[in-house]
């Protein structure tokens, strides 16, 4: 019992980041709100940031800045700090898609009007039925 | 045999891997500068010639099974980032930068039907970002490297795709429902490339496959190769995965739609090819096992359903996505098959395959141009009024079907020997079946061009936008015909990667 606890609580980053993980992966599958799937697309990216982060820390470790360059260092022990760059990196590539996605809704919206996709998907339908014979390139203009 | 090429000389040839990335990178911004729409065509095709090239000049000095080497910023690795050219790499550097230059000829002259003037420079740049994010994950060995170009690349691709929306409107949610998967199939390969990176300390693909075959069997590695598998997956519609594909190409312009489904899914396999065989062992069970109870499966059932699926469509770009879906399954297969001849298959068939499909694609948008639209009944009798988009269109369909003398039935040739090699009767009978469907549903579109009474007639395209087309039914003869720049350079690879 004891060990079990001790291995749940020695794992709580990892843990953490599964809740998030499939939290965010549940929203993006289960909400049919364009905006609750970016949100959702959003809280899985993140889970994926505390992932690579909490690898990369090391017990007692500190941020791996060089403070005494003449004393001996060899005692103290760093942080990897590779993993939180990496995460940098990906964050910058999350704040890309997240804008990307919003503005993809926005012009969504104004064609439209509606963010749900039930509702899209019927007008879409519509379209279909309505168009299908005749030109795609004109029924728009 | 590898020649190792000396690092920190001015040479040109030690810079190649690097330059053939960071041409179209550098035009790209220049354009969005310079807003002239004349000129940015003029740049984006000087850049994609370059490309082209530079990677003949890869695929040449590569295809003696040496492999060029490039340390960014002289950082020798494991710390720095590596770029890697062999002949698996080269092959597909060569099939994207031809494929975006031919795209890139039919754009001058079409381009203006699906989307207005003044978009056309944003439109170039983002082509050439996209292009620099496939080229970059065929060049790089850095698996963080492969998945930053890789979003590179798919961002692009959402932003390309929307641009379809000033025909129809339905391309704004196609590019989300893309947006959407292609993301969650991104962030689960950095989670699976987070797990190697915790089991091994490393990112560099050479060092890795080193430090995995001395942890032996490691719970985390497993792990990160499922996530690994599922994330390419979804990039590149593996058939449960697959369900971004058919509206994302039939509601992007055609421009986008050729050079997607000639490049992108490809890439997405390399990828996964190339961490089966260069960062995993594909003799360990995990993998092997895998391939053979999962992929296999999947992709004979991509080959049946997905063809079948293309047969009942009347929108033809429609019916030419599913096809795709089909032939991914065929790649997707040689692959599974583990064996030297079926990777080799599956290679030769990744650039056949973007030749066809190109051509189809495009002699459909040529089509369109006069038809105003893409669907099948649009086509009555326009085999008489447009003789020479038709005869391209029914060669590409040739190829897609593999009769003898065209591209498409070398590869086919290579992957039913391989499946007869390994003993899977089945699998071959399943592959002539799924070829048997293409058959209907390319000579459904053939006896519409030809045989129906025409109730319009309409003139030829332009000479300018036949010549891409030409250029491409060129090549799915030329491919079919002489198999040395395919079939060879493929078993090179093949000899590398199992190695």
């Amino acid at each position: 019992m004891d060990s079990n606890l001790n291995f749940i609580y020695g794992h709580l980053p990892y843990w953490l980041f599964i809740i998030l993980m499939l939290s965010g992966l549940f929203i993006v599958v289960s909400r049919g709100n364009l905006i609750k799937k970016i949100v959702g697309l959003n809280i899985f990216q993140t889970s994926v940031f505390m992932f690579y982060i909490s690898i990369g820390k090391m017990k007692g470790g500190t941020a791996p800045i060089l403070l005494d360059k003449s004393a001996n260092n060899s005692a103290v022990i760093y942080s990897n700090p590779l993993p939180h760059v990496l995460i940098l990196t990906a964050i910058v590539v999350g704040i890309a898609t997240t804008a990307l996605g919003l503005a993809l809704i926005i012009k969504i919206r104004e064609e439209y009007d509606s963010v749900e996709e039930d509702d899209i998907q019927k007008m879409d339908q519509k379209d279909l039925k309505k168009y299908n014979k005749k030109n795609v390139l004109e029924t728009n203009s | 045999m590898a020649s190792e090429i000396k690092q920190g000389t001015l040479e040109l040839v030690n810079h190649l891997p690097i330059l053939q990335v960071i041409i179209p990178m550098l035009i790209a911004p220049i354009l969005v500068v310079l807003n002239n729409k004349t000129l940015s065509w003029l740049l984006s095709f000087v850049g994609t010639l370059a490309s082209l090239f530079i990677s003949i000049l890869l695929i040449q000095a590569v295809s003696d099974g040496s492999i060029l080497t490039y340390y960014l910023g002289g950082w020798v690795p494991p710390i720095g980032i590596e770029y890697r050219i062999d002949a698996a790499n080269a092959i597909l550097l060569f099939l994207i930068s031809i494929i975006s230059a031919i795209v890139l000829i039919f754009s001058y002259s079409s381009l203006h039907a699906e989307i207005p003037e003044e978009k056309h420079t944003l439109f170039y740049a983002c082509f050439l970002l996209c292009l620099t994010g496939l080229l970059g994950v065929v060049a790089t060995a850095d698996i963080f490297n492969v998945f930053v170009f890789l979003e590179i690349s798919s961002l692009s691709t959402y932003v390309l795709v929307a641009q379809g929306s000033y025909l129809d409107r339905r391309a704004l949610s196609a590019s989300f429902n893309y947006l959407i998967m292609g993301t969650i199939g991104a962030t689960f390969f950095v989670i699976g490339i987070g797990y190697i990176y915790m089991a091994t300390g490393s990112l560099n693909m050479m060092d890795i496959a080193e430090r995995v075959s001395q942890l032996g069997d490691n719970r985390t590695i497993q792990a990160g190769f499922a996530f690994i598998v599922v994330g390419m997956g979804l990039k590149l519609a593996m058939v449960p995965l697959h369900v971004w594909l058919p509206n994302a190409y039939t509601f992007a312009p055609t421009v986008v739609t050729c050079f997607l489904a000639a490049t992108a899914t490809k890439v997405a396999l390399y990828v996964l090819i190339r961490f089966v065989f260069s960062v995993f062992n594909y003799e360990e069970n995990f993998v092997s096992e895998l391939f053979f109870l999962l992929l296999m499966p999947l992709a004979v059932i991509a080959m049946i359903a997905a063809s079948v699926i293309a047969i009942f469509k009347q929108n033809l770009k429609k019916l030419l996505a599913y096809s795709s879906l089909a032939q991914i399954g065929y790649m997707l297969l040689g692959l599974s098959l583990m064996s030297q001849k079926g990777l080799s298959s599956s290679l030769v068939h990744m650039v056949n395959h973007g030749f066809t499909k190109a051509a189809l694609f495009m002699s459909l948008g040529a089509f369109m141009f006069n038809t105003k639209n893409v669907y099948i009944k649009s086509l009555r009798g326009l085999g008489k009024s447009m003789p020479f988009t038709s005869g391209a269109f029914v060669i590409g369909g040739l190829s897609l079907i593999g009769v003898p003398g065209t591209a498409g039935f070398i590869s086919k040739w290579l992957l039913l020997e391989a499946a007869l090699e390994t003993g899977y009767w089945l699998l071959a009978i399943l592959i002539i079946v799924s070829s048997l469907f293409a058959v209907i549903y390319i000579w459904k579109i053939i006896e519409v061009l030809y045989f129906a009474e025409s109730t319009e007639t309409y003139s030829e395209v332009s000479v300018l936008t036949l010549m891409p087309i030409w250029i491409l039914a060129f090549f799915c003869i030329f491919l079919g015909i002489n198999t040395g720049l395919t079939v060879d350079v493929a078993n090179m690879a093949t000899e590398i990667l199992f190695k």
